[in-house]
């Protein structure tokens, strides 16, 4: 497999100009979670209000695959409900564990992360933002601030 | 059997080296595969290969147990392993040398055997900020089981560790020194002979992991004075779960059994069992036969390069491999002098994230470890989450650093760093 179909121009531009890589003082929920395989460490901030997700944000190191994977994370659930939030990471997972079929209407820039799913090692680079994501959402993180320095 | 020789003094002549290793005609993603992580694990010669296929071909059988020939042959052909392993590492006696799966084994059976027997509350228990996980988990666990407080030894910030400042931490509550003998991140080479007086001096014990120090230099524990050494077969070309442990015979006499079992006793009652004296006190159950036979073809292939030639041929290959790095723009972490460090080579190439280096570094045939080598603590130390680490072995040559620059400014100009 080409280098190319791996790290999609997708991808390298979400990791070179990530979105949303910022702290939220005022988060309702946030998360924080390392992968022990690579030292790779993510924040996930949430602004929820009324059952709805009006703002994610990250911050954390890690590889292109981790970085970009969280910066789309946050497009995709940025303004969505708290249930559909929930039905996307579920997709995310099941097309990173090859179950669910990853076509552009479902899964937008995402599918630009199918490559991964040929390199297992990856594949948890590119769930790592989305588990701290379903995480924070069930309030297994802290409120708020800044990442844990 | 025929093993390659030397071409001259201090050099290994590695072209035919290479062709007594067969997976070095294969290629991968269609490039000459270029093989740089032997830190982690070896390539394995075709005599160890040819040793392990003629063991379970011709001699195969359980060890001790059985009067047959086979059975005799086996028995013989492991005790031969024991004899050159032995000699290998210059242990006084073959009965000194346990055989275990490695270095890992080996040391969570002398944290058991010994710690749990002789360490009590507030005993100290050393080690260095740049041991692998390996030297450091199963002391923490001994340390709760007895009581016993683990200690850290800093390193320097240019990844040595300056002796004076270990014996400052040197008192009379420690009573274990735990150190490597090359780190497997820096490749850093403690001054091991000084560190074994300074901690005699307080009566501890110095248990050496010697997992990168074995497959690479001359080592003779009884010129070092160490009480206990680690060996880990795999990485100096034997098979996987080959190794073993050098321990003080009187020490070997007075620990407990690691693991209680079929061949490691004497006489068993339903209240009490009495064992066997070392080294078959430690060896419970069916050992890894073959495994430490082919490591018996790994000890002669490497003796008959020669260790100081071993030695000297990845010190000349460390020197151009970080000059080479530190050109193509990579940080290299540990110590500049190759006379004071192996050929474990870490580095930090323009802010591209280990993981992704390797991933592309792969496409080009380029094998190499991402990550943090088993050395979180050393990791926080450093400043980064993770590594690149290129690391040598008697195979390696000048092109392979070549090829592994040429595909770090691939690396580079995909990632625009």
């Amino acid at each position: 497999m080409a280098l190319d179909e791996l790290y999609k121009e997708v991808i390298l531009d979400h990791y070179k100009n990530p979105r949303n890589k910022r702290e939220m003082p005022d988060a309702e929920l946030s998360c924080s979670k390392n992968n022990p395989l690579c030292g790779d460490e993510i924040t996930v901030f949430v602004h929820e209000d009324d059952g709805r997700v009006l703002d994610v944000s990250f911050v954390g190191q890690g590889c292109s695959i981790s970085q970009s994977s969280a910066s789309m994370m946050t497009e995709a659930a940025a303004g969505e409900t708290r249930g559909e939030v929930e039905r996307r990471i579920g997709a995310f997972r099941g097309m990173m564990a090859g179950e669910v079929e990853a076509d552009e209407d479902a899964f937008g820039e995402l599918v630009a992360l199918k490559g991964v799913v040929k390199y297992p090692v990856r594949v948890k680079c590119a769930v790592l933002a989305w588990d701290v994501l379903q995480e924070a959402l069930a309030g297994e993180g802290e409120a708020g601030g800044s990442a844990p320095h | 059997m025929a093993v390659t020789q030397q071409r001259g003094a201090g050099t290994l002549d590695v072209e035919r080296i290479k062709g007594d290793f067969p997976i070095l005609e294969r290629t991968s993603h269609g490039k000459r595969l270029v093989y740089l992580d032997s830190a982690n694990t070896s390539q394995k010669p075709r005599t160890v290969i040819d040793t392990i296929t003629e063991y379970y071909e011709r001699h195969n059988a359980n060890l001790y147990r059985a009067v047959y020939e086979l059975a005799e042959e086996a028995t013989a052909m492991f005790e031969e392993a024991r004899v050159s392993l032995s000699r290998f590492i210059g242990a006084p006696d073959p009965a000194t040398v346990v055989f275990t799966r490695g270095t890992t084994e080996s040391i969570n059976l002398i944290a058991n055997a010994w710690g749990r027997r002789f360490l009590r509350e507030g005993d100290e228990i050393l080690f260095s900020e740049m041991e692998h996980h390996s030297n450091i988990v199963p002391w923490q666990l001994v340390a709760g089981a007895t009581g016993a407080v683990t200690r850290l030894i800093p390193i320097e910030d240019d990844g040595t560790l300056d002796s004076s400042r270990v014996e400052a931490l040197i008192t009379d509550r420690t009573r274990v020194l735990a150190i490597t003998g090359q780190s497997n991140v820096l490749g850093t080479m403690p001054s091991i002979h000084r560190l074994t007086e300074s901690a005699h001096a307080v009566g501890a014990i110095v248990v050496v992991d010697g997992a990168q120090l074995v497959p690479h230099n001359p080592v003779d524990v009884a010129e070092l004075g160490v009480d206990f050494l680690t060996v880990s077969g795999h990485k100096m070309l034997g098979p996987t779960a080959s190794g073993g442990l050098y321990g003080r015979l009187e020490l070997l006499d007075a620990m407990d059994p690691f693991l209680g079992g079929g061949e490691m006793i004497m006489e068993v009652f339903p209240d009490h069992s009495t064992f066997k004296a070392p080294p078959h006190k430690f060896e419970a159950g069916t050992m890894n036969i073959a495994e430490e036979i082919g490591l018996a073809a790994a000890i002669d292939y490497l003796e008959a390069l020669g260790m100081e030639n071993v030695r000297s041929h990845e010190r000349e290959l460390t020197a151009y491999g970080i000059e080479a790095l530190e050109s193509a723009g990579a940080t290299v972490f540990g110590p500049k002098d190759p006379g004071l460090r192996g050929g474990a080579l870490s580095f930090w190439y323009r802010d591209i994230h280990p993981h992704d280096l390797a991933q592309v570094l792969d496409q080009e045939g380029v094998c190499v470890r991402p990550g943090h080598h088993c050395a979180q603590v050393l990791m926080r130390r450093l400043g980064v989450p993770a590594t690149t680490r290129a690391s040598f072995y008697v195979y390696n040559t000048r092109e392979d650093v070549d090829a592994l620059i040429v595909a770090l400014e691939k690396a580079g100009a995909f990632f625009g760093a």
